[in-house]
């Protein structure tokens, strides 16, 4: 192996994350150092993509430089070390979220592994309604009468896939409604989930209102019923300590490329009794035991779910940025990021004209805020920040019922990470403050 | 580029003071021939609701409903201002013209004397993600009038 650049977290300690910390841990991300409208660039969008350490774009580049070729098939060299390399990076990332190795499914990000679980339900009904599949299945399989529950604060990721398994198996989408501090309605959920429950998906974190779910909460309404638990973990996973064992769900996903990793991997964590009995979602190669003209049979969990040839440079970056997250310290990042998140919170709280969405500050939240500017449109409010140099997201954050709920069309979100400092904080508040002047609201 | 050539002050002036903002408010000319036109685009959530009457081959009323940032709404407006009083085949033209502009990334210059007040929306070309801001409601102007001339 090739010396790869030593990430400046690698200083491995227990007292809290500062500002200097994080400029040193910011000289690993390249992307970061650049002049945006000739201000220094400080980027504030990781809500919807995170940046990409040194090491781990080095881990992608070595791969290719050094070991490239198809896994589980062929017997030279190179095949054997990719081979290698793609599962060791399987365990790493399982390890990071307390899964098992069979357990952990290697997707193209969170939302392939939210349809791959919805797909995979609505073919146990087929392979159930004709004998196929054996018992387990049975217990599995969704249709007319039952029911599927999510919550108004999702994603679009994880409320069409469950639109349209409910469409194809005849079942009712329900779902769990938000007050408006953007929390759960958890008294309604306990009625809303009930016995014709079947699945109930909902989000670990909410990525407009930094609301974390109640998850042992939720998963006790769900185990009362007999009913299975998806977890959106795209806004946890990078930013907190998670175990999916702890948590008890059924399944949970996440994107590699919110979490320092590059696009194209995503992960699918699964309850092992579950994946090994449930139908495939896609078919092909690799993922089989015998090939007939007439059928197939198919290899337990992970490979039944990876079909065709792997995204193997991206699983071994993406093991590489999971390193980066453990040398740092995933508790110290959670603790940085909290204070960053208040901080943004009071001071967005403290401008006149901004209404910000989700549990005030000094509730807990994860480290973004989304906020409304009277009298300016998001879009607007995006492109003033973009002028000085600040990287926002703008829009309805791809939660169009939950924008809807809050009474608004877009809004504008700053998500930090591990490399952002207060001082970006900061430097985002005054500039918002400048806003509401500008566009003469 | 700077931030006050894309928001020109007749842009912010647009945006609050909204020209043939209001479709129930406005009743379409008794005789004339109408078309209307939703458009939305699903990045940001902009909207806008268009109708266009014609008589005797000009167009007498341009008014709509949106929802949308300061460019989208003042665009709609400049629009519906300049649109009332020309022929079928001008608005066309111009229409074509403010396209061209928008999507030259700059290349092409706003020529006043066609695109009146809507040549301040030439910065907008310079910004790729905001040409659609700009757009957006001449498209349903174009959709609406082909419908009522149809």
């Amino acid at each position: 192996m090739t010396a790869v650049s030593t990430p400046a977290s690698l200083q491995r300690s227990v007292h809290a994350m500062d500002n200097a910390e994080v400029l040193r841990i910011r000289n690993d991300f390249p992307v970061l150092d650049q002049l945006v409208n000739g201000r220094p660039l400080i980027y504030l969008d990781s809500g919807a993509t995170s940046q990409n350490p040194l090491s781990v774009i080095e881990a992608e580049q070595e791969y290719y430089e050094q070991r490239n070729a198809a896994v589980h098939r062929g017997a030279h060299h190179l095949a054997v070390e990719a081979t290698e390399v793609f599962e060791d990076a399987r365990q790493t990332v399982a390890d990071f979220v307390g899964a098992r190795y069979e357990e952990t499914v290697w997707t193209s990000n969170a939302t392939e592994g939210l349809n791959l679980v919805s797909y995979a339900l609505s073919n146990a009904a087929l392979w159930a309604a004709q004998g196929r599949g054996g018992s387990a299945l049975k217990g599995l399989a969704i249709g007319p009468g039952d029911e599927i529950v999510v919550t108004e604060m999702e994603h679009h990721a994880n409320l069409i896939p469950w639109q349209e398994l409910a469409f194809r198996t005849g079942a009712t989408l329900k779902f769990i409604p938000v007050t408006d501090e953007g929390t759960l309605r958890l008294d309604a959920a306990a009625d809303i989930v009930g016995e014709r429950t079947k699945l109930l998906a909902f989000t670990h974190a909410s990525n407009v209102l930094g609301t974390i779910n109640p998850v042992a909460e939720l998963v006790a309404l769900a185990r009362r019923v007999g009913s299975l638990v998806v977890l959106d973990a795209c806004q946890s996973v990078p930013h907190m300590a998670v175990d999916v064992k702890e948590l008890d769900v059924d399944f949970a996903v996440f994107s590699g490329h919110k979490m320092l990793a590059p696009t194209g991997v995503g992960v699918l964590y699964g309850k092992q009794e579950l994946l090994d009995v449930l139908p495939p979602f896609l078919t092909g190669g690799s993922m089989i035991t015998t090939v007939t003209m007439e059928r197939a049979e198919y290899l337990p969990a992970p490979q039944r779910f990876e079909a065709g040839t792997q995204r193997i440079s991206q699983a071994v970056a993406l093991a590489t940025a999971v390193n980066y997250l453990t040398e740092t310290g995933i508790d110290r990042i959670h603790a940085w990021e909290s204070t960053l998140g208040q901080r943004l919170v009071k001071g967005l709280e403290s401008i006149d004209g901004i209404r910000v969405v989700g549990p005030a500050s000094g509730s807990e939240r994860i480290g973004l805020a989304a906020f409304d500017v009277a009298g300016v449109h998001a879009h607007d409010v995006g492109q003033f920040l973009d002028d000085r140099g600040i990287a926002v997201r703008v829009g309805h954050h791809c939660a169009q019922p939950l924008h809807r709920r809050l009474g608004l069309t877009a809004t504008t979100r700053a998500s930090t990470y591990l490399y952002n400092t207060t001082d970006d904080v900061d430097a985002f508040l005054d500039a918002v403050s400048g806003v509401r002047a500008y566009f003469q609201a | 580029m700077s931030l006050d050539q894309l928001y020109q002050q007749i842009i912010l002036d647009h945006s609050k003071q909204r020209h043939g903002s209001g479709l129930a408010e406005t009743a379409a000319p008794v005789g004339a021939s109408t078309g209307q036109s939703h458009q939305l685009n699903p990045v940001c959530g902009d909207e806008v609701t268009l109708r266009l009457a014609v008589a005797d081959g000009t167009v007498q009323q341009i008014s709509w409903d949106g929802a949308g940032c300061s460019i989208s709404m003042a665009s709609a407006s400049v629009l519906s201002e300049l649109g009332e009083g020309m022929s079928v085949e001008e608005l066309h033209a111009v229409i074509e013209n403010f396209r061209e502009v928008l999507r030259s990334r700059g290349k092409v210059q706003a020529d006043p004397e066609i695109l009146g007040d809507a040549a301040a929306f030439e910065g907008v070309a310079r910004y790729a993600a905001r040409v659609k801001c700009a757009m957006i409601s001449w498209v349903a102007a174009e959709d609406a009038l082909n419908q009522a001339t149809a």
